[in-house]
């Protein structure tokens, strides 16, 4: 593949992506559009953006050659992107700051986001108190409780964060009720969706933000080994960290990209979050993709270990990737992932958020089939932190 | 002509403004569906939009959220919605039923198989919520040949551009959404809908509904003498949801205050 150009401009991936929205969001959008597509050339802004990325974020971001971890398997390197090194400990940070940015051109001094795990939420909460914005985070109210650090650590930043009481009380009734914001008080505010889903240009933009990731990536492979990756490996849940190191690489045919869902209890139990693994084509939260739903197109409850992967959606340039064959995606249980994230704590000294322990698990698959001369490249996505009491609780601690 | 049409034909010769009642098929039970239809036609309405419950109403306010969420822990399947038509029909052929609810029900049946059920059953009309103009081409000209209308939706910051475009694809009658946000939001500036209206009919002879924010008689027949018709969805959902055990009588009720409202509107313009 010499070009790849996708979306197209009505926001199409092939089949996928799209504007489905009420009629009531178009003006928004094509404003946001217009806005975008104006900025994403801007030298200027592009340099404002930069000089976040590398004085506030810290970038660019470490490869580092798990050595001992490769050793571990007998077969290929295993090279990490550390995007847990960033402010505020995760790749999610990149997209936040490039949409704050346009909100500050826009003149709009309020900006909304969802969260599901909190990451997304403590980002767009950082970035709000950085650049002086009021903040408002919707987050599931089941989600509220389980995550009660990091609420703390929004309110903390100066957010607000509303529990949401519809539907199943997660993720995808906050990405809703923060739609329902946004188009009442659309003067004002500007929605930071948080993962390369919603209506176009949302899916486009944020990838764009986050490209950075593979951008540095393919600079620091040919430096650390003298050539790019035979794989690149990153969790997929709306999937904004994965098509930040994989759309780089889409036009290098011989780099392999796998993306990794959450198979929870395993794919046979109905108890997961794989969407381009099990689900089917649909319409939700402004686009057309891959959605798990049941057989009246009702969306059904996920279920994964890691807060951050458990959404029954996928971006829709995923979609179309799996379609076209270009990336390939599989999933890895909860137990898999824990495995990988207690692996890595003891052989390289790095606690992984659960999220990229899925990724890192499928490396720890086909790591020991490969050569000694292979090399695999896995998006660390993030910092394990925040998923201390998760993994103590597996392990019948309490804090 | 469509049913739809006629309807608004007879209507227009009456001098009398219709009136478009909202609810979710399935709530506050399967059950009360049915005699929910007749009994809003028996209150004075003209045309009914039942909603299809959606397990993610993006566009919808609390009141209809919590509606949608009752029919479907009564497991309401769009079938069963299109089946409750059918019965409807049996015994009543002149009210014009026009479907409302969200894209992934009906790609989930398929488009094709949507149409020809609820073309079956005796739906004359769809209204696909997040399908505006940029997707919908497929699901009109689909609606098209199975011989449903396709109704559109506008809104305050629909642009001119648009509306030309909805002019060509709609069918049956456009739906102005009178305020920005979601359903039972506020309430609504009937001056401002005036001037809106006036500015949308120089692009289309097409009636136009206005719904959102209509809570009461008053406000229905003030809008009545502006627009072609009156939607209320949200405010009659909440007469459902306060006593669900009578659900059809008060329905019906409800519909017959707003009902005598706008006639007296009529009567004295």
């Amino acid at each position: 593949m010499r070009v790849y150009d996708l979306p197209d401009a009505k926001g199409h991936f092939g089949p996928y992506g799209g504007v489905f929205v009420s009629e009531t969001l178009i003006s928004a959008l094509e404003d946001l559009k217009a806005a975008y597509a104006q900025f994403k050339n801007d030298p200027g802004f592009l340099a404002e953006f930069a000089y976040e990325l590398k004085h506030y974020v810290g970038r660019p971001s470490p490869v580092y050659h798990a050595r001992r971890w490769s050793e571990h398997f007998g077969g290929a390197q295993v090279y990490l992107k550390r995007e847990d090194l960033n402010h505020t400990g995760a790749h999610k940070i990149n997209n936040v700051i490039g949409q704050a940015l346009l909100a500050r051109h826009l003149g709009k001094p309020r900006v909304i986001a969802e969260t599901g795990a909190g990451q997304h939420g403590v980002a767009t909460a950082t970035i709000a108190a950085r650049y002086g914005m009021e903040c408002v985070v919707y987050m599931g109210s089941e989600d509220v409780k389980r995550q009660a650090q990091n609420v703390y650590r929004m309110k903390l930043l100066g957010a607000t964060v509303v529990p949401v009481e519809s539907g199943s009380k997660t993720l995808k009734d906050a990405l809703n009720e923060a739609m329902r914001d946004w188009v009442t008080n659309v003067e004002n505010t500007f929605y930071i969706i948080g993962t390369v889903a919603g209506p176009h240009p949302y899916p486009m933009m944020v990838r764009d933000f986050q490209s950075v990731i593979g951008k540095e990536a393919r600079e620091q492979m040919p430096e650390m080994t003298g050539r790019q990756p035979d794989a690149v490996l990153a969790c997929v849940g709306g999937g904004s960290n994965a098509i930040g190191i994989f759309h780089p690489y889409i036009i290098d045919e011989s780099v392999r990209l796998i993306g990794v869902e959450a198979a929870g209890h395993g794919l046979e139990t109905g108890q997961h979050s794989a969407t381009l693994c099990a689900g089917r084509s649909g319409v939700l939260h402004g686009n057309r993709t891959y959605l798990l739903q049941d057989d009246n197109g009702q969306i059904i409850e996920t279920h994964s270990i890691s807060a951050g992967l458990d959404y029954p959606g996928v971006g829709p340039e995923h979609a179309w990737l799996k379609d076209s064959g270009r990336a390939e995606y599989v999933a890895v249980t909860d137990d898999e992932a824990l495995e990988a994230f207690h692996k890595l704590c003891r052989l390289e000294g790095i606690i992984p958020a659960l999220e990229s322990s899925h990724a890192l698990a499928y490396a720890a698959k086909i790591a020991p089939r490969m050569r000694k001369d292979q090399i695999l490249l896995v998006n660390l996505s993030g910092r394990g932190d925040k998923d201390m009491h998760t993994v103590a609780e597996k392990s019948g601690l309490k804090f | 002509m469509s049913r739809i049409t006629a309807t608004f034909s007879r209507l227009k010769l009456q001098g009398r403004k219709a009136l478009i009642p909202f609810f979710t098929a399935g709530d506050p039970d399967p059950a009360s569906c049915v005699p929910l239809m007749h009994a809003l036609v028996a209150g004075g309405a003209d045309i009914i939009e039942l909603g299809v419950p959606f397990s993610d109403p993006m566009a919808d306010g609390p009141v209809i959220q919590r509606s949608s969420e009752r029919a479907l822990k009564h497991g309401v399947t769009l079938r069963d919605v299109i089946g409750w038509v059918a019965e409807f029909r049996s015994t009543n052929s002149d009210t014009p039923v026009v479907l409302m609810g969200y894209a992934n029900p009906v790609e989930s049946m398929g488009v094709d198989v949507f149409a020809g059920a609820a073309k079956a059953a005796g739906a004359d009309g769809v209204v696909v919520v997040d399908y505006p103009l940029e997707e919908a081409e497929r699901l009109v000209s689909t609606l098209d040949a199975a011989g449903l209308d396709t109704v559109f939706l506008l809104s305050p910051t629909t642009t001119d551009a648009r509306l030309k475009q909805v002019a060509a694809l709609g069918r049956g009658y456009l739906y102005y959404v009178s305020l920005k946000g979601v359903t039972g939001a506020a309430t609504i500036d009937v001056v401002d809908v005036a001037r809106r209206l006036a500015h949308i009919r120089s692009f289309t002879t097409l009636p136009v509904g206005v719904g959102f924010g209509i809570r009461d008689g008053e406000t229905a027949r003030a809008v009545a003498q502006v627009a072609d018709a009156v939607v209320i969805g949200s405010r009659l959902v909440q007469e459902i949801e306060a006593a669900p055990a009578e659900a059809v009588p008060r329905a019906r009720a409800f519909m017959s205050g707003i009902r005598a409202a706008m006639d007296t509107g009529a009567a004295a313009a």
